[in-house]
């Protein structure tokens, strides 16, 4: 069994993911460290969700393979700029989230995003991934960035409280 | 002095540079006073041109990247000031015009006639914030530090027309330029 962490991580550099944006979630904090000591991805920690969709935008201009890496309350404070801006261009991006207020959350402000989070990626027309497991996981990342660069939109991966 | 000329201004100290322009008005009128391929217009996602410019200037560092942005833009995402000054990259000149107004949506007041936003950005930690007039912007783009700009005007917009390319055109031919 892969580690759940080194899953997603391996994910991202076998996708070609090589800029990261962040806004930290606990469960996020081990693939964080890995990323910071990779030298061929630059992670760029932001002050806010939505300052992070603007700049994989700008990266993608500029040639990089974008994510961003979240928790699910993030997609809430970025829903314009992945419309008006990844969308309206049809440029991709990889959004890997941790989904808090899902089966085994123990903080009730987690919850009330965490049921809405798919419903609104449906409203959006975004498509997302809910793997189970690593290996899962791993998969879902590849097929993620691809489905993102053959439709233009951001494509996501849900990963749950179970998941780790 | 309104937008229009700041813009006629920046633009007469650009060359190959990549250029990055904020939604509305701004991006119209840039369009109108000289169109380029290595011109990027914002068409939504207020706020952004900053973090655009970024991504960009990290992912191009052989570049040199200018942001034009507006004072009710940057109120809107100043995040972005503590994101730039932290990562520092060289090749950016983020430069605000200040007319103290939301521009494209009928010159309502903006917070930013109550601020400073060159004494705002020195705060944050820009030692290279500056008004425009006190500076060559040349050699501010030239420079090896992130700088900050800030050019005062007054409010009103000109009769630019709507930019008559596609988002995905604009896209195009911007990354094929470079």
């Amino acid at each position: 069994m892969m580690d759940s962490s080194e899953a997603v991580f391996d994910g991202l550099k076998d996708a070609g993911i090589d800029l990261i944006v962040s806004v930290p979630c606990v469960n996020l904090s081990k693939i964080l460290n890995m990323i910071d000591e990779d030298e061929d991805i630059i992670h760029i920690p932001v002050t806010r969700e939505e300052e992070g969709i603007g700049i994989c935008a700008g990266a993608y201009l500029g040639g990089k393979k974008p994510a961003i890496l979240m928790q699910n309350s993030g997609l809430g404070n970025s829903i314009n700029a992945l419309k008006s801006l990844t969308e309206l261009y049809e440029m991709p991006l990889l959004m890997i989230m941790s989904h808090r207020g899902t089966e085994g959350e123990n903080i009730c402000g987690q919850v009330p995003m965490g049921e809405s989070t798919p419903l609104i990626l449906e409203a959006m027309d975004f498509q997302f991934f809910k793997p189970g497991t690593p290996e899962g996981a791993y998969e879902d990342i590849l097929n993620a960035w691809d489905l993102s660069v053959e439709e233009g939109k951001p494509v996501s991966v849900l990963l749950e409280i179970k998941y780790w | 002095m309104v937008r229009r000329e700041a813009i006629v201004d920046i633009m007469r100290c650009i060359d190959d540079e990549l250029v990055v322009c904020n939604i509305g008005f701004p991006s119209r009128e840039l369009y109108d006073i000289e169109d380029r391929e290595r011109n990027f217009y914002m068409i939504g996602s207020m706020g952004l041109a900053s973090s655009i410019g970024l991504g960009l200037a990290l992912a191009k560092p052989d570049e040199d990247v200018v942001v034009i942005d507006g004072d009710g833009s940057l109120l809107m995402n100043m995040g972005s000031l503590v994101t730039v000054f932290a990562n520092n990259p060289k090749n950016l000149t983020w430069i605000v015009i200040d007319n103290g107004a939301y521009g494209s949506t009928g010159n309502q007041d903006t917070y930013a006639q109550v601020l400073d936003l060159v004494d705002v950005a020195r705060g944050v930690g820009f030692e290279n914030s500056y008004r425009f007039e006190e500076v060559d912007l040349k050699e501010i783009i030239k420079s090896d530090e992130a700088s900050f700009i800030v050019y005062e005007t007054g409010p009103g917009n000109s009769k630019a027309p709507i930019i008559d390319l596609d988002p995905v055109e604009i896209r195009d031919r911007f990354m094929d330029a470079i």
